[in-house]
């Protein structure tokens, strides 16, 4: 019992730079626009991060850096969609290639060097929480953090004049802009103030959970697509991203847990298994939206067909109405 | 308000949208703006909105020239306009929707949102909105309330209606005019802008026709119906009516037809379609004709019932079955869901054509596309490509695609957003098609337009859809009514 | 006019070089290392020995024809980001070919046949299944190939560390080399194959001819453009997405057959060497132009061999080819967008 606490504490502490990278996502998209570079964005930010710890010795500087790395991102990715008009989707591919190139160019001078660290700190008094206490509250602060995070990213999106205003301009930016809001500075903040939530991923791993910098072989490759689909699966919620982000660290740890069972299953399987996991999630999200299920469904009785809307309903919600498109006045 | 216009120019590439328009609207006053599709009215009221800005010329509100750069400054001076689409939020609660309108345009302390202010808005207009339900399940009639009484509340002084008619019902209709009047008479300036010349004049005390952008005549009540005519096209028109070709040999026959999606039922559908026949589709927009027709393309799939072409039951069939039968949808939306932009007349007339080749051959879609250029009268060349072309001219483009001859034609408004002109010629080549026994089913949001050019109308209501109606000696009262939810049997 | 226009554009692009150049020299500077050096060595990294020259045409080869296959995809406007993946197939299922046959006593060159036919095989596999994950089961394909491009990663070293291993141990430098007799052959004292030079060049002319002159190729384009109005002109845009699917699975396949059959000899973990992903970034930068390709496709391979040098001559890390091609598209794009804004506003002022 105790030695499934400490693992599920772990998992929790693991989970927390995919939770905030969901949120950093969920802002952007929320807004209208869509972050593709993420994967390329938190390798980049796990090394600038690392290296701006190393050189200053203050582990907070290097969480600032990482920050700032996403933030610029996110100011480059609207300028060229906003301003530019150009294709979020091409333009987001790219940089995922460029920013993963460039922390590995420029990253060499930090390659395997022990460097600072985030340490633990367990709360007083809620640590002593049976249960809860070390599962919650035996972290460290960053692991705290995102415990505000997700509760005030929600309460920002749902319950704020503020958050109306950016699911407003996510929806309907017509409407929006035609009642005095200015479109596109939002679009401008939030996909800064976002992808500053993605650039903050990085240094969570580089100072923290996967401490140091190892250019290619320090395995962030993969997490930005992962954090792009919990996204689409969290149905563009902070409450049900970061469930996502639990469940699927979770799914990953319990599938490392029980390879010492079946020993006979190559290691490099369950090293992938996070993918077929994510293809799998999008087609259950999904699948209720396509044409041959549709007409499948048609043809059912009735109760049975509302059966499947509500349960396709519960699966999927719909994303921002103007994801990915550009605001034009006319 | 005190409202002056002066010398507005507006151009959207090569078009000159509002051509030196210049016009001066007293306060308490309702102005009616008229013009067929086209004319420039919008954009001459999204420039006073805000939402767009003008290229030249200069507005006065009361006495002042004001620059408006967005909705925001419209909005500060007390402008607001209802759009022909509402501009509101349809996945929030009308609470919601009210609540994200915010603090930087500046006007009055909100703060704190007054709710009671709300009510009695709705109330004094006879609005029954509930505060709590969503914008997405409001109907367009109570999306257009929801934006009068919140643009209300803001205290605008100076509101624009844009076609604030179309598709709303007539109880809905009624509402919203003993509003208007009521507001009028409380010192409002209402600027009421429409094609139909009924509306304005039972509305307005004063109207002024812009035609392809100039603004062309005014006139004050009591307006000559003639006389707004021949100001808004230029001469009298006349529509040309054309023999009925109908014969009593079924084409399609549909039995027990039930359609079903999350927005709509539509419920034990039983009609004959004869040969030549032209059956028209009246209703408010999303009553369901929509899902009907395209159930009727095979596009969609019925929940039950049976579709019976000759022999053979349709049910369960897609689209490309329909279509190798002769049965073809022409949707409303031209260039989102009928044309491909950025590619030539010349490679539509290659893609539409049912020969199977694994080639192009130039020589002959060069014959081809002279041809059906020549022949529907295309303002265009081999290698315009489709967005370029007019509204007009993509509609009769898309008609010269459809393969000849064509048993069934199901089309979607087909001549929405096009000038008398067009529909008369679009009619004209269609009623060729009848007599070659081509049957066509069509929606329309036209009552004239239905009456005038369908042999039998079935008319929809939230997706009830009526007997078969002979539009021969139909009464046009109650064809609105029927529109509207009333006279229908229990 | 018409001329002036085009100059402009012309500027716009050398501008967009140009800032791709300055950017990658601001790069090179926060990295303590000289840009003009390391701009020259990549220079003469690629041109400067007729040996180096026809390395990067061997790079080129499978460049050009992942590149082949996007084109396809991108025309139908679909993101075939799953193009490593199907790759990687190509190339195991080459090398599962070869291993089966190289015992069997059959002519080289039927072996090597083979092998190819294979390739495409399992190139189409993985596109098909990219392509049904995103007809049947509504996953976009961009996710559902960047977990297959995962999946066949993790399927390589599987089988190099497993049932492919090599006598005594397993490593990453892959599987056991195949006999040189079933070798595409090459120029004598060069890498390069004459064969795959063909097959690319080839491959290029299939491709133009397909997009330009078929009622196919049209097809494809109108299902990219507008896939609602394909429906209405009978075109099910489902079926004509799973052809381009397989059309580029059909390039991907080649390309990893190439690998193998011409370039490595054998399996490896990195099998698509990112061929796949430069595709990409080559069918963006010339807007999905088949003929434009071709040349940018040689740059971006030349980029890549004389990137190699730079480890050697000046211990820095040869990721910079990756930052100077994927920089380059971007500032391209970048200037192509204020292009596009000056022509806009230029148009309106013209008309007051």
């Amino acid at each position: 019992m105790n030695e499934f606490l400490t693992n599920m504490a772990g998992v929790i502490a693991a989970a927390t730079p995919v939770v905030v990278a969901v949120i950093g996502e969920t802002f952007s998209e929320r807004s209208g626009v869509i972050n593709l570079s993420a994967n390329g964005l938190i390798v980049l930010a796990a090394m600038t991060g690392f290296a701006a710890a190393y050189l200053t010795g203050i582990v907070w500087i290097g969480l600032l850096a990482g920050f700032l790395t996403g933030a610029i991102a996110g100011l480059l990715i609207s300028f060229s969609s906003i301003s530019l008009k150009q294709s979020q989707v091409a333009v987001g591919f790219i940089l995922s290639l460029l920013f993963r190139d460039l922390a590995y160019f420029l990253g060499t001078p930090f390659m395997v060097i022990p460097g600072p660290t985030v340490s633990g700190w367990a709360i007083p008094l809620l640590k002593d929480i049976p249960i809860l206490g070390p599962l919650l509250f035996d972290q460290n602060v960053l692991v705290y953090f995102s415990y505000i995070l997700i509760i005030a990213s929600y309460y920002w999106i749902f319950h704020t004049r503020q958050g109306l205003v950016l699911r407003g301009v996510g929806e309907q930016p017509i409407s929006a802009y035609s009642r005095g809001i200015d479109v596109n500075r939002q679009r401008y903040i939030y996909t800064a103030l976002g992808s500053g939530l993605i650039g903050l991923a990085g240094p969570m791993y580089s100072l923290s959970i996967k401490a140091g910098w190892n250019g290619t072989m320090t395995g962030l490759d993969g997490i930005g697509w992962i954090v792009l689909s919990i996204t689409i699966f969290g149905g563009w919620n902070p409450l049900r991203g970061s469930f996502g982000g639990y469940l699927f660290v979770f799914l990953q740890w319990l599938g490392l847990a029980l390879q010492s069972y079946w020993t006979n299953v190559p290691s490099q399987v369950l090293q992938v298994a996070p993918f077929p996991l994510m293809i799998l999630t999008l087609l259950f999200v999904n699948i209720g939206d396509t044409e041959w299920v549709t007409r499948m469904l048609a043809t059912l009785p009735r109760g049975v067909r509302g059966a499947f809307y509500k349960l396709f309903r519960f699966l999927r919600k719909p994303p921002p109405a103007s994801l990915g498109v550009p605001f034009e006045r006319e | 308000m005190h409202i002056q216009l002066k010398n507005i120019h507006k151009y959207f590439g090569s078009v000159h949208a509002n051509n030196d328009v210049s016009l001066t609207i007293e306060p308490g006053q309702i102005l009616g703006l008229l013009g067929e599709n086209g004319a420039g009215k919008s954009t001459l009221m999204k420039i006073l909105s805000g939402l767009i800005c003008k290229d030249s010329g200069e507005i006065l509100i009361n006495g002042e020239e004001q620059d408006l750069k967005s909705p925001a400054d419209a909005l500060r001076l007390g402008i607001g306009m209802l759009h022909q689409d509402p501009h509101d939020f349809p996945s929030m609660t009308i609470r919601e929707d009210l609540q994200i309108w915010d603090q930087r345009s500046g006007r009055a302390n909100h703060s704190a949102v007054d709710w009671q202010a709300l009510m009695k808005i709705q109330e004094d207009l006879g609005f029954n909105l509930d505060l709590d339900g969503s914008v997405g399940e409001l109907t367009v009639g109570e999306r257009q309330q929801l934006e009068l009484a919140r643009l209300l509340w803001l205290g605008v002084e100076l509101l624009i209606l844009d076609e604030p008619t179309t598709g709303i019902s007539a109880s809905q209709q009624e509402i919203l005019f003993s509003a208007l009047k009521k507001l009028a008479g409380q010192g409002k300036t209402i600027i009421f802008v429409s094609h139909k010349l009924e509306e304005v004049k039972e509305l307005c005390s004063r109207a002024v026709v812009l035609r392809k952008g100039c603004l062309i005549g005014e006139r004050e009540a009591p307006f000559d119906e003639n006389d707004l005519v021949k100001l808004m096209f230029g001469r009298q028109i006349t529509r040309t009516r054309t023999a009925h070709a109908g014969t009593r040999d079924v084409c399609l026959s549909v039995q027990k037809l039930n359609i079903e999606d999350f927005r709509i039922a539509i419920e034990n559908v039983n009609f004959d379609l004869y040969a030549g026949e032209v059956i028209g589709l009246a209703g408010m927009e999303g009553s369901g004709q929509r899902q009907f027709l395209q159930a009727l393309a095979g596009m969609k799939q019925p929940s039950s019932g049976h579709i019976l072409f000759g022999d053979e039951d349709l049910f369960g069939k897609n689209c490309y079955d329909y279509q190798k039968l002769g049965i073809f949808y022409v949707p409303s939306a031209r260039m989102e869901e009928g044309l491909v932009p950025g590619m030539t007349l010349e490679e539509h007339y290659i893609l539409s054509d049912c020969e199977k080749r694994v080639f192009i051959d130039s020589k002959k879609s060069h014959k081809v596309t002279e041809d059906r250029i020549q022949r529907f009268n295309i303002k265009g060349r081999a290698v315009t490509f489709s967005e370029e072309l007019s509204g007009g001219n993509q509609q009769r483009l898309l008609l010269s695609l459809l393969q000849d001859p064509a048993k069934v034609l199901l089309l979607e408004n087909p001549t929405r957003g096009l000038d008398i002109e067009s529909t008369n010629w679009i009619w004209s080549i269609l009623r060729e098609r009848c007599q070659a026994a081509t049957s066509i089913i069509f929606s329309s949001a036209d009552l004239d337009e239905l009456t005038f050019y369908a042999d039998r109308i079935l008319v929809f209501f939230s997706g009830r859809i009526s007997e078969p109606l002979d539009s021969a000696g139909l009464d046009e009262e109650r064809l609105g009514r029927m529109i509207g939810g009333k006279d229908w049997p229990k | 006019m018409s001329k002036n226009r085009a100059f402009i554009n012309f500027l716009f692009r050398i501008s967009g070089v140009i800032a791709a150049l300055l950017f990658t020299a601001l790069v090179l500077l926060i990295a303590k290392a000289n840009p003009w050096e390391a701009f020259s060595n990549i220079f003469l990294g690629a041109v400067s020995t007729p040996i180096k020259i026809a390395d990067s045409f061997v790079a080129w080869v499978p460049l050009i024809l992942a590149t082949c296959g996007l084109v396809i995809t991108f025309t139908t406007g679909l993101w075939n980001i799953g193009i490593e993946g199907q790759i990687s197939l190509g190339a195991i299922m080459t090398t599962w070919a070869l291993r089966l046959l190289q015992d069997s006593g059959l002519p080289p060159v039927v072996i090597i046949l083979a092998g190819f036919l294979a390739g495409i095989a399992g190139g189409i596999v993985w596109a098909l299944l990219a392509g049904m994950l995103k007809f049947y089961g509504g996953v976009s394909e961009i996710f559902a190939g960047l977990g297959l491009n995962f999946i066949a990663t993790a399927l390589t070293l599987w089988l190099i560390f497993g049932p492919w291993k090599r006598a005594g141990v397993a490593s990453m430098s892959g599987t056991e080399p195949f006999d040189m007799s079933i070798w595409l052959p090459t120029l004598t004292g060069y890498r390069l194959s004459i064969w795959s030079l063909i097959l690319a060049v080839v491959s290029v002319l299939i491709v133009y001819f397909i997009l330009k002159h078929t009622v196919v190729g049209l097809r494809l384009k109108a299902v990219g453009k507008n896939y609602k109005a394909a429906i209405q002109m009978g075109i099910s845009p489902s079926k004509y997405m799973l052809l381009s699917f397989v059309l580029c699975g059909v390039f991907a396949g080649l390309t990893g057959a190439v690998q193998v059959l011409g370039v490595y000899h054998r399996l490896i973990p990195s099998i698509s060497s990112g061929y796949g992903f430069l595709g990409l970034l080559v069918a963006m930068l010339v807007d999905y132009q088949i003929v434009w390709a071709v040349p940018m496709a040689l740059l971006f391979a030349a980029l890549n061999i004389g990137g190699i040098q730079l480890p050697i001559m000046m211990k820095i890390d040869s990721t910079l080819s990756g930052v100077m091609q994927s920089s380059l598209v971007l500032f391209f794009m970048l200037m192509d967008g204020v292009r596009k804004k000056i022509l806009k506003k230029e148009e309106e002022q013209s008309n007051e």
